[in-house]
């Protein structure tokens, strides 16, 4: 055996590319499925043997953003031709578009508690992590555990607690109650992924800055923070994969102002088995995540190896 | 420029005793260079001064005035640190524009500008200016350090083995800049080494630290000449100092339980008889292993030297050192 490090030969390449072509497809499966879905009609969706080709519609899109109610034949020919192409597909089915569905505001409520979320926990997380990092904090290793204890059970152990507490309190089915609740879950993964990071900032760095006529803040604003980038953006795609997708608590604590996407795209089934309005709900919700994660996507590669190599 | 003062300095991590109940008079304009084995204390010293450390009892003082409730900011120092020396997320102009932009100088840009060219030219980066700090080699990225001290104009500059990680032309090269810079200056500074040539070449008082303690203080003559124990004496002089029981050479003076012999130390042609053991080539000088009597001893010899292994020689001590059996200098 050659155990020196050479170029791996043809067959090796073709052989790693294989494995990765076939892993990608496996993962990439449920996604394309879902975003084809998206585009059919509602027979197509639940058509067996299931179609690969098929016409495609953007029924499931139109269905997704309203609501529709059935129209009887005087009023649909009272209404005349229908005025727009999103008209014309519901007519089909002797339907007319009675309002916008709540599709929107879900999704937007699920951008304002993610994102928010996701920017308090980053906020709170690096202040945190650095000061475990560089100063001496009474009982630092047991409050450490103490942190990362609130992930050891599942979220649905402390779901009646916490929907007590928010009731009590006022937040539940409100904005700042489920960006508190995420931020507080996604704390211990924050504050232990940047702890990993600041630490391996050398203190000399912030202790130059010190002497150069900086306060502690502006040394850790100036120095630390900007090294610390990588461990910041892969951290927050973490945070924010988290809230986006989370479901327990957002099924448990809102219903009506404050609720997020993922509990709202399942109650579409409930109208009329539309599948195709489901797959396009959860086509545009991975849309932000994606956007996200392949903006910081330079960073995460680094990030996800943190430790393992060293500068 | 300001003088440093420290007075009953002590300070301990843990159980650690690191500087213990140290007076150290940094004279204005002094080039002082402290030199001990690792672990002596020199670098907590240092970061004493800056602030980076707060004394557990005694107090500080810089340019006559107390600086202990000063953070390293408003000290106005300047550190040179061993390594990690450079923000590697800043290109070379802007780690040496850090110090100048800080809220404490709020430099104007055109004084920043001329500041960054005047000290670039005189380390000779000036062509490196623009580059990201980690894409430099190390003897650059040590000289741009340097270069940070002296952008702005401290009170005192403080280095910590800024040298050591450098190779042996760069550090030559480097110390007589650094001479040249103190001399033009007139800079207080502060350094720490472990290297006896950086110790005798550019500094104007050498402190000698052991477990904590200032053992003595003095010009590097001082030092090298009468030194007040045999600790100190092994510090400087290459190769070290021979120590030999007292009464090897015949009479010695009471309580004399050593005595130290330097190369210039010995008379070679009368005396006790020695064997060459060994004869080492080194280039810039030549040693000569002697055993007397059993003892090994190392001396310098001519580069021609005829002597080879074997050969037997007679030596003398010529004004040695005499040490009592504590280690303290005999006068």
């Amino acid at each position: 055996m050659n155990h020196s490090v050479t170029e791996p030969s043809r067959l090796q390449k073709w052989f790693a590319g294989t494995l990765v072509v076939i892993y990608a497809l496996v993962t990439i499966m449920p996604l394309t499925w879902i975003i084809a879905t998206g585009f059919k009609s509602p027979a197509d969706a639940i058509a067996y043997p299931p179609k690969l080709v098929y016409e495609p519609t953007l029924e499931g899109y139109v269905n997704l953003f309203t609501t529709r109610s059935r129209a009887t034949p005087e009023t649909l020919a009272q209404l005349g031709p229908p005025q727009t192409w999103y008209d014309r597909i519901v007519r089909q089915y002797d339907m007319v578009i009675s309002g916008p569905s709540r599709y929107g505001e879900r999704f937007l409520n699920s951008v304002i508690i993610g994102f928010g979320s996701t920017f308090l926990s980053i906020f709170l997380g690096t202040l945190a992590a650095y000061a475990f990092s560089r100063f001496r904090v009474p009982l630092k290793d047991d409050l450490m555990f103490f942190i990362l204890s609130t992930r050891m059970m599942p979220p649905i152990a402390v779901a009646i607690p916490i929907f007590l507490m928010f009731r009590q309190l006022g937040l539940s089915d409100t904005h700042l109650g489920m960006i508190l609740l995420y931020t507080a879950v996604n704390l211990s993964l924050s504050v232990w992924l940047l702890k990993g990071f600041i630490d391996e900032i050398p203190v000399e760095y912030e202790e130059a800055a010190l002497i150069d006529g900086y306060t502690r803040f502006q040394a850790f604003y100036k120095v630390v923070l900007p090294q610390a980038t990588t461990g910041i953006a892969s951290t927050a795609i973490f945070c924010l994969i988290f809230a986006w997708n989370e479901y327990a608590f957002a099924v448990l604590l809102t219903s009506g102002t404050a609720q997020t996407a993922p509990p709202f795209i399942p109650t579409i089934i409930g109208v009329g088995k539309d599948w195709p309005a489901v797959a396009a709900g959860a086509t545009l919700f991975l849309v932000p995540v994606m956007v996200f994660t392949i903006l910081l996507r330079k960073h995460l590669l680094r990030g996800i190896t943190f430790g393992a190599v060293r500068k | 420029m300001a003088d440093v003062v420290l007075k009953g300095i002590s300070k301990t991590f843990g159980t650690t005793l690191a500087v213990d109940t140290m007076d150290l008079s940094v004279p204005d304009g002094a080039f002082v260079v402290l030199l001990g084995p690792t672990g002596a204390g020199k670098t907590t010293t240092l970061r004493l001064i800056a602030g980076l450390e707060t004394p557990d009892s005694g107090t500080i003082s810089i340019g006559g005035r107390s600086v202990m409730a000063d953070t390293p900011a408003e000290r106005n120092v300047a550190m040179v640190f061993q390594q990690y020396s450079l923000y590697p997320h800043l290109t070379v102009r802007q780690n040496l524009a850090f110090p100048l932009q800080s809220p404490l100088l709020r430099t104007p840009p055109d004084v920043i500008e001329r500041r960054i060219r005047e000290v670039s030219e005189v380390l000779r980066i000036a062509h490196k200016l623009d580059n990201k700090a980690t894409a430099l080699s190390g003897g650059e990225m040590q000289r741009v350090s340097i270069g940070r001290a002296l952008v702005r104009k401290p009170q005192v500059f403080l280095m910590d083995e800024p040298l050591s990680s450098l190779d042996a032309k760069l550090r030559a090269d480097l110390r007589i800049e650094l001479k040249r810079i103190h001399d033009d200056l007139g800079a207080t500074l502060v350094y720490v080494t472990h290297d006896q040539i950086e110790a005798m070449t550019m500094a104007t008082h050498v402190g000698v630290l052991d477990a904590g303690r200032l053992v003595q203080f003095g010009t590097p003559r001082e030092i090298y000449e009468a030194p007040v124990s045999l600790t100190v004496a092994s510090r400087l002089g290459q190769p070290r100092i021979n120590t030999l029981p007292a009464a090897l050479f015949g009479p010695a003076p009471a309580n004399a339980a050593f005595i130290g012999l330097r190369p210039e130390h010995i008379r070679e042609g009368e005396g006790r008889e020695a064997s060459v053991a060994r004869v080492e080539h080194l280039g810039d000088q030549t040693r000569l292993h002697l055993v007397v009597e059993g003892h090994p001893l190392v001396t310098l010899a001519d580069p021609h030297t005829p002597l080879r292994p074997g050969a037997t020689i007679r030596i003398a001590p010529h004004n040695p050192l005499y040490f009592a059996a504590d280690g303290a200098r005999l006068v």
